[in-house]
């Protein structure tokens, strides 16, 4: 692994980190309140602090997910760096369009 | 009951690469180490036998071996301690090739350790007047505490990281580089932080911290492999380092 992509590694948990604490506040809440799936709607549909925040959240765990699996590939699996690096590419890619596509679900109308 | 002394089962590895351990009987002995064990197998069972130590006393750094699994100073490690049942078994240190029976090249530990720039670059002549260090400040206590390394090869035995690839400089190269790096006197660090933050740098290390749990020094090279993540961390973000 080289420095860069460590340093993307720790930047991005880092970023993660308060991102999950919100995320675990906001199930307990809506399952607390018994939130329906129009009510959660109603509030998401056309916010962009919503969108913002998961948005984030899945360019983050698509970038340090992918890191990690390559790193994991490399160390553990007969893959060499260049396709184990590969896959983690397309892993991280799969990630994000369906983070994203779920994001856009949510938020928009 | 039976009249003859109480005997030791010692299994030791035997080949190269490829190879098995046999089983010796070894008579147990007062305050008796697992090299007075092995030295005993060659001079009086196998004198084909080879393994590799020097001093006996905790001090080269030679004669390191695996002793049930863990990698120990042979000659520090006394059979009273580790031998459950009347069992031991002594096997070449892991992660080095290994050459004959107990014996392994060293020579891929040693060259990590060049390639982390493991040797002091000085930064004064004979001329100059020698450099006061205060031996309380930051530096010099970080120093200090990765500084009595004897390169036993112990923690490079001991590392996961190691074992799943091959390029990682390991404990103790990255240990050494830390204390130079906290050298005042050392001038050669622009080379050693490009060094220790390349393919194989200090940032594999997934602090497992079996360097620290093996080290027979009570040395602690994660904590130095940590404090070296910080600091090229912070001289990349500084635009001072160009991995």
């Amino acid at each position: 692994m080289s420095l860069r992509l460590y340093i993307w590694q720790r930047l991005t948990a880092a970023l993660m980190a308060p991102l999950v604490l919100v995320h675990v506040a906001v199930i307990f809440y809506a399952s607390r309140k018994g939130l329906s799936a129009a009510d959660i709607l109603g509030r998401t549909r056309g916010s962009i602090l919503w969108a913002s925040f998961y948005g984030a959240f899945v360019a983050a765990v698509a970038i340090h997910a992918s890191i990690g699996l390559r790193n994991v590939l490399i160390e553990w699996s007969p893959l060499r760096e260049r396709p184990a690096a590969m896959f983690s590419i397309a892993f991280g890619l799969l990630l994000l369009l369906l983070g994203l596509r779920a994001v856009a679900a949510v938020v928009l109308s | 009951m039976s009249d003859s002394p109480p005997g030791l089962t010692v299994s030791l590895w035997r080949g190269a690469q490829e190879g098995r351990y046999v089983t010796y009987k070894v008579p147990l002995r007062a305050s008796q180490t697992v090299l007075d064990v092995v030295t005993f197998v060659q001079r009086h069972l196998d004198p084909t036998l080879a393994y590799r130590f020097a001093c006996r006393v905790g001090v080269c750094g030679s004669c390191a071996m695996m002793v049930n699994g863990r990698p120990r100073w042979t000659c520090r490690t006394h059979v009273a301690k580790v031998s459950a049942g009347g069992r031991i078994e002594i096997g070449p240190l892991e992660n080095l090739p290994v050459i004959k029976d107990l014996a392994t090249d060293m020579r891929p530990f040693f060259e990590k350790w060049r390639q982390a720039k493991g040797s002091f670059v000085p930064s004064k002549t004979r001329d100059d007047p020698i450099e006061t260090i205060t031996p309380g400040s930051a530096a010099r206590l970080a120093a200090d505490a990765a500084i009595e390394c004897i390169n036993c090869g112990v923690c490079y035995s001991a590392c996961d990281t190691v074992r799943w690839n091959e390029d990682y400089l390991g404990p103790a190269a990255l240990n050494r580089a830390w204390s130079l790096v906290n050298d005042e006197r050392d001038a050669g660090n622009a080379a050693r932080l490009q060094a220790v933050a390349g393919s194989g740098g200090c940032q594999l290390c997934h602090s497992h911290q079996s360097c620290q749990e093996y080290c027979p020094q009570a040395l602690n090279p994660t904590r130095s492999i940590a404090g070296l993540k910080r600091r090229v961390t912070r001289a990349y973000l500084s635009g001072d380092l160009k991995p």
